[in-house]
């Protein structure tokens, strides 16, 4: 098994072919690399959003127990 | 015997913590599997006595069109199992294969395009097998856009997958278009029953980009799969677990 072309040039050239050669696996490996990208990407925001949910969800909560808390000074106080 | 495993196999929650672990395996395999065939296919595989160096293209066509078939299959048949067992993870699956058998059968009729340019001396013909890979190609577009045309997601799961099953009538017909009709496209080069009409120096690369592209296909899936698990399981207590939110205290 040995490289197929004399030259770099030729290699690209594919006898005339290369256009239609180097389209079709340009187009192919995009195609397969946004496959495989887009989910990773769809995985990362969607951890960013669940986390800030949960990030105000704890906020609110403490907010609520500091009142509570303060609510209930305030009547030992009284 | 149990049924323990076939109910766990239908939990997305199962599903999710243990495919983290397949992830860097099928990933690894797969794009080495096809960086080594495209480089073999490109610059080492030998040129075609009668079709030059165009025939190159068949590295990618072939492989794309074969995981666009066995991925319908896949989608039809999560689909069928989620109607009949009511399994929640099937239709996540069936979802999640939709757009990628949309964009394997896409790269499948634009190869095939810019192969028939040189070979046919045209882009597009209406021909049997090429009409009929765009029939597939409209059937994954159809299920995608049915399943997110539901304000409930069940309602989705279901008229999607319906959709799904009915349209595996078109996979036969592609297969034997190049048999039952009289068509520009070249007749099978793999077949399972009798000798493949390749020569081994040609065969090697294009069974190395098969299998590239399987292991490729299963890493893709299994990450949407995740990706929407995410998605839909984002109210439930494990998934905010998994985010680092407390454990729930029993009062």
């Amino acid at each position: 098994m040995e490289f197929q072309f004399d030259s770099l040039a030729s290699f690209f050239a594919m006898n005339g072919h290369g256009p239609y050669v180097w389209a079709a696996y340009g187009v192919a490996v995009l195609v397969l690399v946004a496959l495989a990208v887009a989910p990773v990407l769809r995985q990362r925001t969607l951890r960013r959003e669940f986390k800030q949910q949960l990030r105000q969800e704890e906020a609110r909560r403490r907010a609520a127990a500091a009142r509570a808390a303060s609510q209930r000074a305030v009547e030992t106080v009284e | 015997m149990s049924w323990q495993w076939f109910h766990r196999l239908g939990s997305p929650r199962w599903f999710y913590q243990k495919s983290s672990a397949w992830l860097p395996w099928l990933g690894g395999a797969a794009l080495l599997l096809l960086a080594v065939g495209i480089v073999w296919g490109l610059g080492f595989a030998p040129e075609d006595f009668k079709q030059g160096n165009s025939y190159r293209i068949i590295y990618i066509h072939v492989p794309a069109a074969f995981l666009a078939l066995a991925g319908y299959y896949i989608m039809a048949i999560s689909g069928a199992i989620g109607l009949i067992w009511k399994m929640k993870l099937s239709f996540v699956v069936m979802r999640a294969a939709a757009p990628i058998g949309a964009a394997l059968t896409f790269i499948a009729l634009f190869t095939g395009a810019v192969w028939g340019k040189p070979t046919w001396g045209t882009y597009w013909v209406w021909d049997a097998r090429i009409t009929s890979m765009l029939i597939l190609f409209f059937l994954y577009l159809g299920v995608m856009a049915l399943s997110g045309a539901f304000s409930r997601e069940q309602s989705g799961d279901k008229a999607s997958a319906l959709l799904a099953l009915v349209g595996t009538v078109n996979i036969p017909i592609i297969y034997k278009s190049v048999d039952w009709w009289f068509t520009l496209h070249q007749p099978a080069t793999l077949k399972l029953t009798e000798a493949s009409t390749i020569d081994p120096s040609m065969f090697y690369p294009l069974i190395t980009m098969i299998a590239g592209f399987y292991l490729f296909y299963a890493w893709v899936l299994t990450l949407h799969t995740r990706a929407m698990i995410l998605q839909r399981e984002g109210r439930t207590q494990w998934v905010r677990e998994l985010l680092g939110a407390p454990a729930p205290t029993k009062a």
